[in-house]
């Protein structure tokens, strides 16, 4: 399983860096996405992998998933989630502004 | 457990929310009652400062759950001097925001004091994903602060500076990931402790997972490749912003130097991570800060790179890491932070009173009230400088001082030599061409123009004055000074009594990880 989750996440990492240096701001809204996706998995996998460990305490079970990494990514996806909205309004807000969807200052800039 | 610790980030957030709630009810409201928070945090800030000085490390547990469980909040004397740095800075920082700049656009104030609790509750979190959360704090309410205003726009050097801030952000989360990944914690203290037993499996992991944590402070503190943002997006914020700002590279170099002295250098895993490359960068980013100085037409763009010069300085003694160093560059911190956004102050000052030619180096109208302004920029360009007998010759020869055991002291001397000369010329031949030389022919348009504005400039000399005075006095206070910023460095060399402190003597039974 290991090897899957750590493929995908390399996928997930290289799409959002090539769309981010891309020079529009919607491919770069569209990029940072990926790239929180693949950072909130990675955060969840500090926890490590596994399927069995229950994640609460049951009397007979063995051990437990540990919860911790499961707050941590709810705090990062909200974050995450709010920074990204912030970023579609003011690449608006810099459309309206410039008439250029551009983020690297060419085009109409 | 006193509640001092959380009172400074407590007090602007609670700020925030009233200003939030009581929207509407005018921008008088809202000058006082922002007005009336930030002295209210100067003054818990200078209480901090008095009561960090016994040299005792405070923990403020949340919920009071014992660490590394729960989050603390450590109050030792680095926070209390970073913590003091910010809230001196902000008192001028609202003073001018009072004058008209917070009606451009709606909630400055409410962003103004979120930026700052951001700022306190960097300064002050023992926890690095803690940490993380004020980052985001402050940097949101950062966004929104540089692309205030209806004067010019700013939408542009906003999205940049959004894009590569949150690429920042992605980048902490991998390290803290990788971090709580190998390690089992995200405490400061608890982490600098285990760094020492990481199994050799482990190692090359927890050194990417620092390096990128590294990454992400020094590009918060503009470092040489990652810099380059830094100029034009502090010459494109609006004045207030642009003076509060100031602070903000010095937060990615106090987390560094939190990180660096929680035990990074002594453990095998991370030992030699930043140097010797974090010297010569450096070095380098002195040398573009100098570079873009020369190249500057605006004054404003100039104090732009004198920000990347201080950040450099700052840089190096971090990159030494002794005690001497690192009270050197904390001494050198509140000189800098200071006068750096004086100079800012006054090149409004300037730009208001020439009308179209706005701070562009360029002979232009005659300035009126020239003794009053140029006494104040003669005085800023010399401590900017380094040049006797302000407080930048002292912080300056301190750094130097401390800088002269290590491998690069020639390199490092030079580039401050150097960055000081072309700070020196760079300020004088901008004050030639405002203050000595003659207003040119069609410069009668100008001085109308100016002469409706002259009256705007006027309130801000109140914290002209203010920072000034501060700059002066860190010149007869200087011994008071250093001797704090020594025995704050020494208090970050005793490793054990920060863990003891936070962590506790009782030994922490852990679940074995698979």
């Amino acid at each position: 399983m290991e090897i899957v989750i750590a493929l995908g996440l390399g996928l997930l990492a290289a799409c959002g860096l090539y769309l981010v240096l891309r020079p529009t701001s919607f491919s770069v809204a569209l990029g940072l996405t990926l790239l929180s996706y693949a950072v909130n998995v990675l955060i969840f996998l500090g926890g490590r992998l596994g399927a069995t460990a229950p994640p609460l305490a049951l009397p007979d079970a063995e051990g437990l998933a540990d919860p911790l990494p499961q707050a941590l990514v709810l705090t990062a996806i909200v974050i995450g989630f709010g920074m990204t909205a912030y970023l579609v309004g003011v690449a608006l807000r810099a459309k309206g502004e410039s008439g250029s969807d551009r983020v690297d200052g060419g085009g109409g800039a | 457990m006193s509640h001092l610790p959380i009172l400074p980030f407590i007090v602007p957030l609670v700020a925030a929310i009233v200003l939030l709630l009581g929207h509407g009810r005018g921008i008088v409201f809202e000058r006082t009652l922002s007005t009336i928070a930030i002295v209210f945090s100067m003054l818990l800030a200078a209480l901090l400062l008095v009561t960090a000085s016994d040299g005792a490390v405070r923990v403020y547990r949340l919920g009071d759950w014992p660490a590394p469980f729960g989050i603390v909040l450590v109050l030792d004397r680095l926070a209390a001097v970073m913590v003091a740095v910010t809230a001196a800075l902000a008192v001028p920082v609202v003073l001018v925001a009072r004058q008209g700049i917070d009606t451009q656009s709606r909630h400055f104030h409410v962003f103004l004091q979120l930026q700052l609790a951001g700022l306190y509750g960097a300064f002050l979190t023992g926890d690095l994903f803690n940490l993380f959360v004020f980052f985001e704090i402050l940097l949101l309410a950062s966004y929104a602060l540089l692309a205030h205003g209806r004067d010019a726009p700013r939408a542009k050097a906003t999205l940049g500076y959004v894009v590569l801030n949150l690429l920042g952000s992605a980048l902490f989360l991998v390290a803290l990931a990788l971090i709580y990944g190998t390690l089992g914690t995200l405490n400061m203290a608890d982490s600098g402790a285990r760094l020492a037993t990481v199994a050799a499996a482990d190692a090359p992991l927890v050194r990417t997972a620092f390096a990128l944590l590294a990454a992400v402070f020094l590009l918060k503190a503009a470092l040489l490749p990652l810099g380059f943002w830094l100029p034009q997006t502090y010459a494109a914020a609006s004045l207030p912003v642009a003076m509060l700002f100031v602070v903000m590279t010095k937060v990615g170099i106090y987390a560094l130097l939190r990180v660096v002295t929680s035990g990074l250098s002594e453990a095998a895993a991370t030992a030699d991570l930043l140097e010797p490359w974090l010297s010569w960068l450096a070095i380098g980013t002195i040398g573009i800060g100098a570079i873009g100085m020369l190249a500057a037409r605006r004054l404003t763009l100039v104090a732009a790179n004198l920000v990347l010069v201080s950040s450099g300085t700052l840089l190096l003694g971090v990159a030494a890491a002794s005690v001497t160093s690192i009270a050197a560059l904390l001494t050198y911190l509140v000189h800098t932070t200071i006068v750096t956004a004086a100079l800012f102050l006054i090149a409004d000052i300037i730009a208001e009173r020439r009308g179209a030619l706005r701070d562009t180096i360029e002979k232009g109208p005659h300035l009126g009230e020239i003794k009053i302004i140029g006494t104040a920029y003669l005085l800023l360009a010399v401590a900017a400088s380094g040049a006797p007998p302000l407080s930048g010759f002292l912080a300056k020869l301190m750094v130097m001082q401390s800088l002269t055991a290590t491998p690069h002291a020639w390199a490092s001397w030079m580039a401050l030599l150097v960055a000081g000369l072309v700070t020196a010329l760079v300020l004088a031949r901008a004050a030639s061409a405002y203050f000595w030389e003659p207003g040119r022919a069609d410069g009668a348009t100008a001085m109308a123009a100016h002469a409706s504005r002259a009256d705007m400039t006027r309130p801000l000399a109140l914290p002209l004055i203010l920072l000034l005075v501060t700059a002066l006095a860190l010149v007869p206070l200087a011994a008071p000074l250093s001797a704090y910023t020594r025995a704050t460095a020494a208090q970050l060399e005793q490793r054990q009594t920060y863990r003891d402190a936070v962590l506790g003597n009782a030994t922490i039974e852990r679940e074995r990880r698979p």
